[in-house]
């Protein structure tokens, strides 16, 4: 069951700088370890050393921030769009 | 209403119902107003305490500049607030700002240097960091850091909602320095545990997220994460959809982060048997109207927002 993931500018030398790339995966924990085997390095700094999500990351599952749909246990489901996106300041 | 004062006249705004908004006869979504406050934005309540508080605690003096990275809100409303008090003002804004913010922080006075445009606000908070640190004339009421800013709203507009609408059941407000989101959500969650708090986040144009590295990542220092309850990331084309339906469907001429708040709080509504949705509409629509949001083409309009900051 493949989903596409929009991949951040920052990211983009490990997938052949492509913006997105498909993965496989039924939880998010899932479809990182699935990304980081078909494109090596490019979960490095998504992950932190507690195995949490890294504060500066944001990744959204059909636009809705994951770390509210259980983090790591997010549920993916066929047809989604994984969006990771960095921290930046909103204007004000 | 009789004021001493025009920043006695910031706050109390209206909270009017969207009757066209939602699909379904038990859940009622409900937008308040802060386009009415005296510059026309939520920010008037953030700058007046920010102000106030560093004159009581003597670290503003009229000796002092005031200094502050804005995209364009919080800098309009200091400036006002800078007018009546007699300070002098330099804000820092990214370039792409509409015209129409130019336009308010001259006439009001304040002095405006440009940061580059695709570094958006992370941009104009680094130029004015360098300025603040090379140089002690300035004091920097800086949003992002200021419990001030939580703390404007959770006196005035939490306490507004709390006492017009008791029985809301969910609260959804743009993220930008998260102020009002911690504020409010402190206390309406003080008035009833269990409303729920959503965010409505803007997915910036792409350079906005070329970072270097990770580390120049930023979260508001005043923010934390786990108040929330969900977050959505809302795009310029469906924030600008929904804020041209707001006026075309409710009447409601309002800024395109109000949009943004509003596609969000569809989606929750959409999940809802029943319930009572506050949107926090941040401005009107006044300073976007060079954007070309409103023409007749959406086309015309989608290319004249994604060009420019429209948080």
């Amino acid at each position: 069951m493949s989903v596409k993931v929009k991949v951040p500018t920052i990211m983009r030398k490990h997938a052949d700088g492509n913006a997105s790339v498909d993965a496989d995966g039924a939880t998010l924990s899932a479809l990182l370890d699935d990304l980081e085997a078909k494109h090596p390095g490019i979960t490095k700094n998504i992950r932190s050393e507690d195995g949490g999500l890294h504060r500066f990351i944001n990744i959204y599952v059909n636009d809705e921030d994951v770390r509210y749909l259980g983090s790591l246990d997010a549920e993916i489901k066929e047809g989604d769009v994984i969006s990771i996106l960095p921290a930046v300041a909103g204007g004000c | 209403m009789r004021y001493d004062s025009l920043l006695d006249a910031i706050g109390d705004t209206p909270l009017v119902g969207l009757p066209r908004s939602s699909s379904k006869p038990d859940v009622r979504i409900w937008a308040k107003l802060e386009g009415s406050n005296p510059t026309g934005s939520t920010k008037d309540r953030i700058a007046k305490r920010m102000v106030e508080a560093a004159e009581a605690d003597g670290s503003l003096t009229h000796d002092k500049i005031i200094l502050e990275p804005t995209s364009g809100n919080t800098g309009i409303s200091l400036a006002m607030v800078s007018k009546i008090k007699g300070y002098r003002l330099t804000v820092v804004l990214p370039e792409n700002a509409s015209e129409e913010r130019t336009q308010l922080l001259e006439l009001f006075g304040a002095e405006i240097i440009y940061s580059p445009a695709e570094k958006g606000t992370n941009g104009s908070i680094e130029v004015a960091n360098n300025m603040a640190v090379a140089e002690d004339t300035y004091f920097m009421p800086f949003q992002y850091g200021n419990q001030n800013n939580p703390l404007a709203h959770y006196e005035g507009t939490g306490a507004e909602i709390v006492k017009d609408l008791p029985e809301l059941t969910h609260f959804v407000a743009g993220l930008g320095t998260g102020g009002t989101l911690m504020g409010c959500s402190q206390r309406l969650r003080e008035h009833n545990a269990d409303v729920k708090i959503i965010a409505a986040e803007p997915e910036l144009g792409e350079l906005v997220y070329g970072l270097r590295s990770l580390e120049e990542g930023f979260i508001p220092p005043i923010f934390d994460p786990e108040i929330l309850d969900r977050k959505f990331l809302v795009g310029s084309s469906d924030a600008l959809r929904a804020t041209r339906e707001l006026t075309e469907m409710e009447g409601i001429f309002a800024g395109i982060s109000s949009g943004a708040v509003v596609h969000a709080a569809r989606r929750i509504a959409a999940d809802l048997d029943s319930g009572d949705v506050v949107c926090l509409l941040a401005d009107g629509g006044w300073k976007y109207l060079s954007t070309r949001a409103w023409a007749r083409e959406i086309s015309e309009a989608e290319k004249g927002v994604s060009e420019s900051l429209w948080w």
